[in-house]
């Protein structure tokens, strides 16, 4: 089945979302769609599933236009998607999962036939060699098998495009390696597979076209053969470097040194295992680790936010541990929470509260309990220029920034006062490469000025670029401490639970 | 195919929410907090457009309870004109008796006796300026304070016993009572403040309780021998000192009091306390956003305490407004239903006090126009409650505004616009 795209437009109110978009979908190719967060992917594929109309252009397969409705007649015509967030039952097991919404019946009763899903996920399980059991329940699966269990489910449907939805967010580099090396299986077999994604490394790994989107525009199509500069550069829209560009660390003393910390919630549960590290001033330590490995709650028990089980950890030679968050952070920590929008801002105040919000009550912020507006406004306006926060003014809310710039005011306050030790976690989650490229760069010349930078980065690819020591976080445990020049695989193993370095070896 | 329901249906229907200039950051939470949020924030638009529906319906109502157009309606095609004057006159009586009760009574003989409706709109307004402000100020910091009734009670009960069990000379006797009013009310708050903060038990729930625990607390109280007024079985205290009480701001043709510049002192220190003090800071903080607050350094149960006592206080001044001026002897129904339109009140004011002022005005000229409605235009006094229960109606559903006069989303305008 070919799949193309003509011209589609896609207009909200003045602005243009999809600017006559062309796209040709073959059978058997992988083709992938690259482009920034808000260039316009999403957008196209809700036009190509029937939930946005769009103003011009068509939609045609085997060279007959087609009109869908809804997402309904896209899978019927044989689309379908898998989203980056899965689509799953948690309690209910994968047969019923992949048979949910095409439910079977059988006999008089018209009692469900669970054992015809359970033949289909046998049978395409073992065509790909997916390796997944009907039978097992969604919510105990690792990621990586959910996602293969959301694939049997579009195939399940006779796709002929799958499309697959930034796949590799949640996933470690082996279970990476997997989904690529299913895709390159799904590709033989015929089936068109679109990427969308943002991550170069995968991009070249497989893509047999690459579509480049910028702004809602097809900027460009590349071969895989281009390099990540040259993918880069068309996806910003000027050149980009892509290593981050940083001299070498010169550790000082320990500033932050944690011994033994240990987390249990009140359900018994252990997210912190004895956790022991240090990190000197000017040297950056990068966390890294699938998601859920305990990293929140280490960063939360350092804030103060959560209260550790045992162990406790110093900030220059006093015990932060135990302290309330006010206290450690006027000990001198800085902190870039994990969710901006939850814990990092109020987005309903304005990008100058939010400059303020841990200074409010500090000179010359306020005095004496009575706030300084002009205070607060021309600070906010120097940090609007120093960190390249994009706003007409610093009185519009938080919540009307893009991610970038939310990420910008976040950095813009925490660095604004002297630090001795700096906690980022992700810092650069869902934002584009051009504001990657300047808060690498900030987070660098703060370990320059001295302090000790502590990063939590579930991105490879940023906690090699940044770190001068990379400490490995499995189930709660670091399992290893290695040099940056460590390699992918051995990291990746150390990710999976490989428990030092020379096992992994 | 066709009839089944393709599953990714509800995600990708999910995924335009977050639309193309859209960022992700601008979706909004939990869908309890949602609600909260539209009903507490409403434009300034769907508020006046609340406003206009509620009469507009009233009307309609105004016409039922009507006996000339309801025996003019069966002969509208034969004569027309009488139903259409019926109309005139039911509706346009209503509201004029409206407008002498609570603005301008143009056929009164004397100025003062012009403007003495007037008066006695700002004198209703006044305990409902305190509560609503209470009430608001949890509102921004995010505590759905219904206690205000209570708060209220206790505070008025406070005052009272100041009022009539010390005899001191006027100025400070006064502000004795008036501090006695906000203790009170303070008091009250810091019940559920505490319960919140230190168990988690919610606000919405511990205060409609508390309501009831105050009004049955001041039942019993006034059982007792030293709150009853001497000679009188009936549950009521002794009338308060003259010197415990408010002046007449105008001389005593007027009802007007000096509680009315109290409020309104209130209203701009409230102002003063969200906008341009490092505590409002914290309070609007942790209302808009907790967990942020919290990782910032706020200490969030602090916060909510205080919050709680600062609401409390100024529901509590709410009864200084009865108490120590148009009610000088504690009864049970002191507070009447003041604390309960005071949540309309500061839903129609958006929380904030400017706002907060004007909708107890107009609360105030409804519950003023009350009697005049009744006798000079034969209306039902409930269709001063029905007018009051509309308006609520139309702003805690600012979607039904919008497609009654046809107003776009803003979620949608703010969208585009990104």
């Amino acid at each position: 089945m070919k799949l193309e795209l003509r011209g589609i437009t896609k207009r909200f109110g003045d602005f243009t979302a999809n600017d006559s978009i062309d796209l040709l979908i073959e059978p058997g190719t992988v083709h992938a769609l690259l482009g920034e967060n808000g260039a316009g992917k999403s957008t196209l594929m809700n036009v190509l599933f029937g939930l946005y109309d769009p103003d011009e252009g068509e939609i045609l397969i085997d060279d007959k236009a087609v009109d869908f409705d809804g997402p309904g007649d896209a899978m019927a015509a044989g689309i379908a998607m898998v989203h980056q967030h899965f689509m799953l039952v948690h309690p209910f097991t994968v047969a019923e999962n992949v048979m949910l919404g095409h439910e079977q019946v059988k006999g008089p009763f018209k009692l469900l036939d669970i054992d015809a899903a359970r033949e289909k996920v046998r049978e395409i399980s073992s065509r790909f060699g997916f390796n997944v059991d009907p039978d097992a329940v969604i919510e105990d699966l690792p990621v990586g098998a959910q996602q293969r269990v959301e694939i049997i489910k579009a195939l399940s449907q006779k796709a002929e495009v799958l499309i697959l939805d930034e796949p590799t967010a949640v996933l470690t580099p082996q279970e990476t390696d997997e989904l690529l090396e299913i895709v390159r299986q799904l590709r033989d077999s015929g089936t068109a597979v679109v990427l969308i994604t943002h991550k170069l490394r995968e991009v070249q790994a497989i893509a047999d076209t690459i579509t480049v989107i910028r702004r809602g525009k097809v900027v460009g199509t590349a071969l895989p053969t281009a390099t990540r500069e040259e993918l880069a550069s068309l996806m910003v829209g000027r050149a980009v470097t892509m290593t981050v560009d940083k001299a070498p660390a010169e550790p000082k003393d320990v500033i932050l040194d944690v011994k033994g910390l240990s987390v249990v919630d009140e359900y018994g549960v252990a997210h912190l295992k004895n956790v022991s590290f240090d990190v000197r001033g000017g040297e950056i330590l990068a966390i890294a680790g699938v998601q859920g490995n305990g990293q929140t709650e280490l960063t939360e028990a350092l804030l103060g936010a959560v209260t550790p089980t045992s162990g406790k950890a110093t900030l220059d030679g006093k015990v932060i541990t135990g302290l309330p968050i006010a206290d450690v952070l006027e000990a001198g920590l800085g902190f870039v929470p994990e969710d901006r929008t939850e814990d990092g801002l109020v987005a309903n105040f304005t990008i100058a509260n939010n400059l303020i919000l841990d200074v409010y009550d500090k000179e010359p912020y306020s005095k004496r309990g009575v706030l300084r507006p002009k205070v607060i406004e021309d600070e906010g306006n120097k940090h609007r220029e120093q960190f390249d926060i994009r706003t007409p003014s610093i009185f519009n809310t938080a919540g009307s920034l893009s991610g970038g710039n939310q990420q910008k005011v976040v950095l813009a306050r925490e660095l604004s006062r002297p630090l001795k030790l700096l906690i980022a976690s992700n810092p650069t989650r869902g934002l584009d490469v051009g504001s990657i490229e300047f808060v690498h760069k900030r987070i660098i010349e703060e370990r320059d000025s001295g302090a000790a930078v502590l990063i939590v980065s579930s991105e490879l690819d940023e906690v090699v670029a940044l770190a001068d020591r990379i400490a490995v976080m499995y189930h709660g445990q670091i399992v290893g401490i290695v040099p940056p020049d460590t390699d992918r695989d051995t990291l990746g193993l150390m990710m999976a639970g490989a428990s030092t370095e020379e096992d992994a070896a | 195919m066709s009839d089944e329901t393709p599953p990714p249906a509800p995600s990708v229907a999910a995924a335009t929410a977050a639309e193309p200039p859209v960022k992700k950051e601008l979706r909004e939470r939990p869908e309890t907090r949602t609600v909260f949020r539209e009903i507490v924030e409403s434009s300034w638009l769907v508020i006046v457009l609340a406003v206009v529906a509620s009469l507009l319906i009233s009307s309609v109502l105004i016409l039922m309870a009507n006996t000339e157009f309801r025996e003019a309606l069966p002969y509208f095609f034969s004569r027309p004109s009488d139903t259409f004057g019926a109309i005139g006159d039911a509706v346009g009586g209503a509201y004029s008796a409206l407008w002498q009760g609570a603005v301008f009574n143009a056929g009164a003989g004397s100025f003062s006796g012009k403007i003495a409706p007037f008066m006695q709109t700002l004198t209703q307004a006044t305990p409902l300026i305190f509560a609503g402000l209470g009430i608001g100020l949890g509102f921004r910091a995010g505590m759905f304070n219904i206690g205000a009734q209570g708060q209220l009670l206790i505070g008025a009960t406070l005052g009272a016993m100041v009022g009539f069990l010390w005899h001191l000379p006027f100025p400070l006797h006064l502000l004795l009572a008036v501090i006695g009013c906000a203790v009170g009310g303070a008091m009250w708050g810091f019940i559920p403040g505490f319960l919140k903060a230190k168990t988690g038990a919610h606000e919405v729930i511990t205060t409609i309780m508390l309501n009831y625990v105050a009004l049955n607390l001041v039942g019993w109280l006034l059982t007792l021998e030293f709150m009853q007024r001497p000679g009188s079985d009936n549950p009521q205290s002794p009338v308060l000192d003259s010197s415990a009480q408010f002046p007449k701001l105008f001389g005593s043709q007027f009802a007007l009091h000096w509680g009315f510049l109290l409020a309104l002192g209130a209203a701009w220190f409230t102002w003063w306390l969200m906008e341009r003090s490092t505590l409002g800071f914290q309070f609007r903080a942790v209302g808009a956003n907790a967990s942020a607050a919290k990782t910032a350094g706020m200490r969030v149960p602090v916060v909510t305490i205080l919050v709680m006592v600062v609401a409390g206080a100024l529901s509590g001044l709410g009864g200084s407004a009865q108490i120590l001026a148009t009610q000088p002897s504690l009864t049970i129904g002191i507070a009447g239903s003041i604390g309960f339109d005071a949540i309309t009140v500061a839903l129609l004011g958006s929380s904030r006090p400017v706002g907060i002022v004007l909708a107890a005005t107009l609360f105030g000229g409804l519950k003023a126009a009350g009697p005049t409605l009744q006798v000079q235009a034969g209306l039902p006094i409930d269709i001063v409650l029905v007018i009051q229960s509309l308006i609520v109606l139309f702003i805690a559903a600012p979607p039904l505004v919008r497609f009654l006069f046809r107003l776009p989303n803003p979620r949608f305008v703010k969208e585009v616009a990104a």
